[in-house]
């Protein structure tokens, strides 16, 4: 399946090769180069490029490219997303996925690769496998290793490989058992220029952190399970049990890891916790145009929006801007013409505002479309599709673990048209 | 240790240092390459110097160091023999650091790299399931053709391991022995049917891998796994499951007929997408239809259906594309929600799935109607990204949701990003011929944008209007009005000669305007692009036809400037209007036709998705993607109009399991049930009895693990193979006595089953055990393969044997001697070790194995020839012979390049055999079933001292290899094993009786080997 992997950084350097099978020179990313230089932006690469004798998929993640190579037919979905796995391992590995580390760490990277795939063909990629045959680099493993002669490399087969909760190690043991969930909302919306929604939908998430000792079997009960209608699980959720019951049964993986996704779409109501109002104008006459927008709450059930930044591309005959917050920074940068505001928190009483002029090139015909609003912003203890978690119960060990629910809104893709 | 390291610091530091200095010089010498060169040399030395030294911290360095320069792409295979060296370190990282640089190399050194391969060998017998593993990983990638015979060895050994990870290795290793030789096609299909009759989920997902690239065409193999695969499906890894299910909707095409209707066109009763009731659907379709599907057909859409919640985007589109592709019409709309969910993926996950979308959406528009916000574009989305959503806006249009989708593409339109503008204009034009209701409104809009300040949205809105005015021949003469003013302003050629074209056809229409048109660009001919050039030769010879008072100056003009321009293709198109056109004597018949010619009434063109011809690609693969033949892409077969035989798949109710429905619960009421639908039969039962079973929590943890019994004897590994052990022989015997006896069976059964829990396995399986008792029987029976557990020998007597002395061999001496461990090259052989020694004082060279003379049915794995031996060398090697269990003597000719020399083997009695590890109760068992005819015994007589337990076990174990059995008593010894080639059990007992004699009992099949072995141990017993 996957014949080579080349990591090439955002100046075109292979600074990484692994070889599942014979070696393929590394000249094959020639082509991929090539893509990469009609594509303009690193974005715009297509994931599948065919060449001569091979195939080069690729994802982009962290500023690297991760391009797999290919030789026979195969689902380009499984290499996709066995490169991200790739990369989530990494991340977990080192903390951060950039190409100093991997080039730090480059023994442990190959160690890795090679205990993910055989032959191309996937062979760990549960990151609690992974860290009992490979452990993690550490300061303090460092050292222990250089004095006392022990390896990173476990020599004894991770009992989850054969066990039928393949993604919980055995023998976990902790002082403080506790178990945390967070239940995290993501709106995705085009608000068009009136300020009516086109189109929003709910991204959810329940991430969580589990430190239990032994073979914890939990279970987790939501108020408004009909929500949840199109959702996908960890491996680890008994998918008979929700089926029947919505209820959520699994013997947890140890520490972090998420525990399901789901997706309220766009046929149901989505409230949105924000309004823009903006006048953005260029006059035909002018080399001035006037900007103003505002961020105020709308539907936020008495709960304050934080962290709202603003970003927007403005066209191209933008050379500058004098803009004056009513809070916050601002940023314009007149190389890529983005603008960012930092507003911070919105006080209802007083509604942020960024107010002032464009300078136009003088000349050019006034721009025909105006700059989509980007926003970004969070809003603490609230689930905006309502979902609410009933009980966690666990069942198995006798301890009485530690139990935690944070609820969590964030702005995902949100765009507001002007 | 500290002090190691800084030893080793220090002598890292002096090596830069010399390396500076090297560099330094280099500076100084002439050729600034060739010192690089040589400070490269010096590297690599000091790193064969840490190879080299004897401690593990500094080996270990050069190995990261190496690995480093691996990762670079750097070239290291100059380090070879340094590193193969340590191919037997202790240390556990330098081996794997070894392996990844062997895997590497050995391709490019072939010789070096076969020092390696015992090392590999030894391992592949390691207790460790992690170290048999490895070594056969690394032995299978080490693509080197010599050893092909050696992998394949490891390989069937492997498939028979009691580890289901070192299984799942022998999976892959037969695709990498496969594209090593692929000679060895036939003999690896035998082990991949074997491996897929493995009931472990680890190996189900490897073991279809090296089907589909060995014998993707053995469809018949699949048959008897078919509803097992589906059952484990769940439980399989995420990315055996993609595997699965594409190569399941491979075989469900060949396999069933179509659920799909006659005439089930495009509009499908669209109703039906969104009945989530799933039952009233199917009885909706058993009333339309006398169609009714497979039940193994249900199986498999039914079973594949929770994977849509898989968290592995890849497992979804698996999924959604075996319900497009095998789903009655009605089902598969429950996979759009799944694929919309993966929307919000990566980008690279995104485009995969949009690419798929945009192919199902021409021929299901009801599917993803539902779901058309979630198409829209974003001003952030890549530019791919965003031109395929628009593909499927475009396909998902219709007559209810055109005007918001009009709304929603104005705003494209005057998007920032070119290029996704220009798609959205088209898209428009494609509307418009599509839905008729609109198309004026889709014209006008376009023409409005003909006032755009961008040039290149203009240009798109030309060559879009100018392809609708040609499909609808109604007057639009105002458009061509406005049009033809646009040619003063508008530069992009593609443009220009749209417009140009377009006051050609209609010229007839504008009689004002065109032969202005052709006046400006007569003027402006030279400067224009070759595309335009050729447009104003049309429209000059179409205005001569119609309008030759007003135009023949100008046209002749025109043509005199074509007649010499730089591009042929332009002076080829002049010459031939102008022998059209213009009316001359030599002009024949076809200028009569001239007008006819170029005023044809002319097809539309055709505005259609480019996914149009996509469908006939599987969905979800590369070719798909790429929508071309992708090499190794698989061709899905067509419906059979007729289904091949279903009873293909029926899994024989092995008779033994018929036997144990007393003993077990009554489950199998009716015999035809098939064997594997146990577990659907469950499921179904816990779905609807649901209520009931959710009255505790722990029970719902009970149920997965029923799900996984099939496995869970062996998943138990190593700590469980005894009693498999145990298990796999009570069912041989049970086959052995045939039918009836079940007091017996119970008994047996009973005997299993404490075996099991003595062994330390967790209660839940026991449990269901019954379950898993009946699978493992059936396992056995079908893999034949011997269960007895062999143990390690208890003691390996050094003696050797002469086999070819100094004197006759004219130097070449040779000695061997039984090391008593499992022979690699086949299990029903004796390893032999065999010594040579040079003691001449000249070379002795290519020393192999010539003719072989051997009794009936005996088999002989020679050793590879050796090339060399220097004088007074010695070397080791080891061959296996297959004695059939009989003493008679292999006789076989060692040849040097110079002689051959007749040797012989005769083997003892003791060494036809291998130790067994039992425990006394099974000893008993067995000894029990092995009496009269199989029994030999014998009175001893000896001195008292002979006759302690030590003394005793060190005798027996003397002459024969034989496993101890742990014995509750003193005054009895135990000893088991089993004959090497058939596998018979040969069991000893040494019971000592008042004074000083002792009984010595043989319990065996091969009663010709046992009392052999009786007469060979009485003298050494009773001897002093």
């Amino acid at each position: 399946m996957i014949h080579s992997l080349f990591l090439i950084n955002s100046s075109g350097d292979i600074f990484l090769e692994k070889h599942w099978k014979s070696v393929v020179s590394r000249s094959v990313c020639d082509y991929f180069f090539e893509a990469q230089e009609r594509a303009t932006e690193a974005e715009n690469v297509p994931p599948v490029i065919p060449t001569p004798h091979h195939y080069l998929l690729s994802v982009y993640r962290h500023k690297i490219f991760f391009v797999a190579v290919i030789q026979t037919e195969v689902p380009p979905l499984f290499v996709i997303e066995f490169l991200h796995r790739v990369v989530d391992t990494f991340q977990d590995y080192f903390g951060v996925c950039s190409e100093p580390v991997i080039k730090d760490n480059v023994v442990v990277v190959y160690e890795v690769l090679e205990e993910m795939l055989d032959n191309g063909f996937p062979l760990a990629t549960e990151s609690n496998i992974l860290k009992e045959l490979i452990k993690p680099p550490t300061i303090l493993r460092t050292v222990v290793n250089t004095i006392t002669g022990s390896t990173n490399v476990g020599d004894q087969l991770p009992t989850g490989q054969l066990s039928v909760v393949p993604w919980r190690r055995t023998g976990v043991k902790y002082t403080n058992n506790e178990a945390y969930f967070d239940v995290i909302e993501e709106i995705d919306a085009i608000i068009d220029k009136s300020g009516s929604t086109i189109t929003a939908e709910i991204q959810g998430v329940i991430d969580a952190c589990v430190k239990l000792t032994g073979m914890p079997d939990l279970t987790l009960s939501f108020m408004n399970p009909r929500l949840l209608d199109d959702v996908s699980f960890h491996p680890c959720v008994r998918f008979k049990r929700w089926e029947s019951e919505r209820i959520l049964s699994f013997i947890p993986p140890d520490g972090n890891f998420r525990l399901l996704s789901y997706h309220v779409s766009a046929q149901n109501l989505v409230a949105i916790p924000v309004y823009v109002k903006h006048n953005i104008s260029f006059r035909d006459s002018s080399s001035l145009g006037r900007f103003e927008i505002t961020v105020g709450p709308k539907q936020t059930m008495g709960k304050t929006i934080e962290g709202v930044t603003v970003t927007s591309q403005l066209p191209r005959g933008v050379l500058n801007m004098s803009l004056v917050p009513s809070q916050g920074a601002h940023t314009f940068d007149p190389v890529t013409k983005m603008l960012s505001w930092d507003v911070g928190k919105i006080n209802p009483q007083k509604l942020p505002s960024l107010k002032g002029t464009m300078s136009l090139q003088a000349g050019a015909s006034k721009p025909d479309e105006n700059p989509t609003i980007n926003l970004q912003f969070k809003i603490q203890q609230l689930a905006i599709s309502g979902l609410k978690v009933n009980r966690l119960d666990m069942y198995g060990e006798k301890y009485k673990p530690f139990k935690g629910i944070k609820y969590m809104t964030k702005a995902g893709k949100f765009q507001v048209r002007t | 240790m500290s002090s190691n390291s800084f030893a080793y610091n220090e002598q890292s530091g002096g090596g830069e240092a010399t390396e500076l200095g090297q560099e330094a010089t280099s500076t100084i010498s002439p050729s600034g390459a060739f010192g690089l060169f040589s400070s490269d040399m010096k590297k690599n030395e000091d790193l064969k110097q840490m190879l080299e030294s004897n401690k593990d911290s500094a080996k270990l360095d050069a190995m990261k160091r190496i690995v480093g320069m691996i990762a670079k792409g750097k070239n290291a295979s100059e380090l070879f023999p340094a590193v193969v060296k340590n191919v037997a370190s202790k240390n556990i990282e330098i081996k794997k650091l070894v392996y990844v640089y062997l895997v590497r190399y050995a391709e490019e050194q072939q010789d070096l790299a076969l020092l390696s391969i015992s090392t590999f060998q030894r391992a592949l017998k390691d207790p460790n399931q992690l170290i048999r593993a490895s070594a056969l990983r690394v032995l299978s990638s080490i693509r080197v053709p010599i050893i092909v015979p050696i992998m394949m060895l490891a390989i069937k050994e492997a498939s028979a391991d009691l580890s289901p990870y070192v299984r799942k290795n022998a999976a892959h290793a037969i695709q990498k022995l496969y594209s090593l030789d692929p000679e060895q096609k036939e003999m690896l299909i035998e082990i991949i049917e074997k491996l897929l009759k493995d009931k472990s989920t680890l190996v189900a997902g490897s073991v279809v891998m090296a089907f589909e690239e060995v014998c993707p065409d053995r469809i018949d193999l699949i048959h008897k796994n078919y509803r097992k695969l589906c059952n484990l499906l769940v439980d399989v890894e995420e990315w055996g499951q993609v595997v699965i299910i594409h190569m399941l909707t491979r075989y469900a095409r060949t396999q069933f007929v179509s659920p799909w209707k006659e005439g089930d066109g495009l509009e499908d009763n669209e109703k039906d997408f969104y009945d989530s009731d799933e039952e009233q659907k199917e009885k909706a379709d058993k009333r339309k239809r006398p169609y009714t599907m497979d039940p193994d057909h249900r199986l498999l859409i039914r079973n594949t259906k929770p994977l849509l919640q898989s968290r592995n985007a890849a497992v979804v589109m698996a999924v959604a594309q075996l319900y497009w592709h095998i789903a009655p019409k009605s089902e598969a709309g429950i996979i759009s929600k799944s694929l919309v969910r993966l929307l919000r993926s990566n980008r690279e996950v995104q485009y995969i799935v949009l690419q798929n979308i945009a192919t199902m959406s021409i021929q299901r528009k009801g599917m993803f109607e539902p779901y058309l916000k979630s198409f829209y574009v974003r001003s952030t989305d890549p530019t791919m990204i965003k031109i395929l959503k628009l593909e499927i806006l475009t396909n998902l249009a219709n007559e209810a949701n055109i005007s918001t989708l009009l709304r929603e593409f104005q705003t494209y339109v005057k998007s920032q990003d070119k290029q996704f503008a220009a798609a959205t204009i088209q898209t428009i034009g494609r509307c418009a011929t599509s839905i008729t209701e609109v198309s004026d409104t889709c014209l006008n809009g376009l023409v409005c944008l003909l006032s755009n300040r961008d040039e290149i949205v203009v240009a798109e809105s030309v060559v879009v209007i100018k392809k609708l005015l040609q499909m609808q021949p109604i007057q639009h003469g105002e458009i061509i009005k406005h049009m033809a003013k646009l040619l003063d302003s508008i530069t992009v050629p593609v443009a220009r000669a749209s417009i140009l074209w377009l006051i050609g056809e209609n010229c007839e229409r504008v009689p004002k305007i065109a032969p202005d048109v052709l006046r400006k660009t007569a003027k402006s001919f030279t400067s224009e692009d070759d595309l335009v050039k050729l447009q104003i030769l049309n429209l000059g010879a179409k205005l001569y036809l119609t309008n030759s008072k007003q135009t023949k100056l100008l046209t002749q003009y025109i043509l005199n400037l074509g007649k010499y321009d730089q591009n042929y293709d332009i002076r080829d198109r002049t010459r031939f209007i102008r022998q059209l056109i213009v009316p001359n004597e030599k002009s024949g018949a076809l200028s009569k036709y001239a007008k006819k010619i170029f005023l044809a009434q002319k097809p539309a063109p055709l505005l259609e998705s480019p996914f149009k011809d996509r469908d006939h690609f599987q969905l979800g693969t590369l070719s798909h993607t790429l929508n071309t033949k992708a090499t190794g892409y698989l061709e899905l077969s067509n419906w059979p109009e007729v289904a091949p035989d279903p009873s293909v798949r029926n899994v024989e109710v092995i008779e033994l399991a018929k036997e144990w429905t007393p003993a077990g619960k009554a489950k199998k009421e009716n015999p035809d049930e098939k064997f594997y639908s146990e577990s659907e039969e469950e499921e179904d039962s816990s779905e609807s009895s649901s209520d009931s079973e959710s009255a505790s929590g722990s029970e719902s943890g009970e149920d997965e693990e029923e799900d996984h019994s099939g496995d869970s004897g062996e998943d138990s590994g190593e700590s469980g193979s005894e009693s498999e052990a145990g298990k796999g022989r009570a069912a041989k015997h049970a086959k052995a006595r045939g039918k009836g006896d079940s007091k017996d069976v119970d008994k047996e059964k009973e005997n299993s089953k404490s075996s099991e829990s003595s062994s330390g396995e967790s209660s839940s399986i026991e449990e269901s055990s019954s379950d898993s008792e009946s699978e493992s029987e059936s396992e056995s029976e079908s893999e034949s393969r011997t269960i007895t557990k062999v143990s390690t020998p208890v003691f390996v007597p050094g003696k050797t044997h002469v086999l070819l002395h100094r004197m006759s061999g004219k130097g070449l001496a040779a000695h061997y001697f039984f090391p008593r461990q499992p022979c690699i090259f086949g299990d029903k052989m004796v390893s032999v070790q065999i010594t040579l020694n040079n003691t001449t004082d000249q070379k002795i060279e290519n020393i192999h194995v010539g003719g072989k003379k051997l009794p009936m049915g005996m088999q002989m794995h020679v050793f590879n020839p050796i090339e060399s031996l220097e004088p007074a060398g010695s070397i080791t090697v080891s061959v296996g012979i297959d004695f059939c269990d009989s003493t008679q003597t292999a006789s076989f000719q060692l040849c040097t390049k110079d002689d051959c020399f007749s040797v012989n083997i005769q083997p003892p009695v003791g060494e036809l055999l291998l130790p067994v590890a039992m425990s006394e109760k099974d000893f008993k068992k067995e000894q029990g079933m092995l009496s009269g005819m199989n029994e030999t015994s014998t009175t001893i007589i000896a001195a008292p001292q002979n006759f302690a337990s030590s003394v005793i076990l060190q005798k027996v174990v003397n002459v024969a290899n034989v496993g101890v059995v742990p014995s509750g008593q003193d005054n009895v010894h135990r000893f088991a094993a089993k004959t090497v080639h058939s596998g018979s059990l040969m069991l000893v007992t040494v019971e000592l009786k008042e004074g000083s004699t002792a009984q010595l009992i043989i319990n065996t099949e091969k009663t010709v080997i046992g009392s052999v072995l009786l007469r060979e141990l009485k003298p050494v017993l009773s001897q002093g």
